[in-house]
């Protein structure tokens, strides 16, 4: 199998179209005919990210990277950056407004279900510069 | 059990129509969207009065067999609109979410 690559803008502040990059990358899979359980995981945490980017970050980008082995993923925002990158990956804690929450995020449980759900997790986030994530889901054989 | 199962015997009101043939495997009921994309177990009929595109959003890629809206919670036109365009079930009862959580949970066990 030849490597794949697919490139996503995520438009910030948009809840209408939140979600519209994790759907094309989950349909994708799909019709690579990739395991519906590697699927799920790759789209709950493009989904987080997703989600985190119009929340936080007004937008950013997604890169999928899609292998015989993996499925790799990298979430870039240029936002305000994570000062506390330990307290953020705890379930629970979140610094999303009320108005969001209204909508039903920012329970706090975005990076760590992102972390969760992907079999390597690495955040690097630099405050007033941005964050970015890499994923990766291991396809089993 | 079916979703159209479900409909017949309780008579959910119908929002929207993807797949009806769709079995449900489990039950789920919370409003918070992140909590249920990392707990709802996939296949699962998904109590919730949270009636807004995130929600269809969150079905459809925590692979939610149907979303039951509970008490006869509003849901706006545009997650409908998105619903209808991604095949995704959704259906509405006056039953509080424990309620309804409840029967189905009878029905499939």
């Amino acid at each position: 199998m030849s490597v794949l690559q697919l490139h996503y803008d995520v438009p910030g502040d948009d809840f209408t179209r939140a979600g519209e990059a994790s759907s094309a990358i989950k349909n994708k899979l799909k019709q690579m005919g990739i395991a519906p359980d590697a699927i799920r995981n790759v789209a709950i945490a493009t989904y987080e990210g997703e989600i985190n980017m119009v929340i936080h970050a007004n937008g950013g980008t997604i890169d999928v990277t899609i292998d015989a082995d993996s499925v790799s993923l990298v979430l870039r925002d240029t936002g305000a950056g994570i000062p506390d990158v330990e307290l953020a990956m705890r379930e629970g804690y979140t610094t999303a407004k009320e108005e969001i929450r209204a909508l039903g995020f920012g329970a706090g449980m975005g990076l760590p279900n992102m972390k969760k759900y992907t079999d390597e997790f690495e955040l690097k986030s630099e405050v007033g510069k941005g964050t970015e994530v890499r994923m990766k889901v291991f396809l089993k054989k | 059990m079916k979703i159209k199962d479900l409909i017949e015997k309780y008579n959910f009101e119908v929002v929207n129509e993807g797949d009806f043939d769709r079995e449900i495997a489990g039950v789920y009921c919370c409003d918070l969207l992140s909590w249920v994309m990392g707990r709802a177990p996939a296949d699962s009929a998904w109590l919730t009065v949270m009636g807004n595109m995130n929600a269809v959003a969150v079905a459809v890629l925590a692979d939610i067999a149907v979303i039951i809206l509970a008490e006869s919670a509003a849901v706006d036109e545009a997650a409908i609109a998105k619903a209808a365009q991604q095949d995704v079930n959704i259906l509405k009862t006056s039953k509080p979410a424990f309620e309804a959580a409840a029967l189905i949970h009878e029905m499939i066990t």
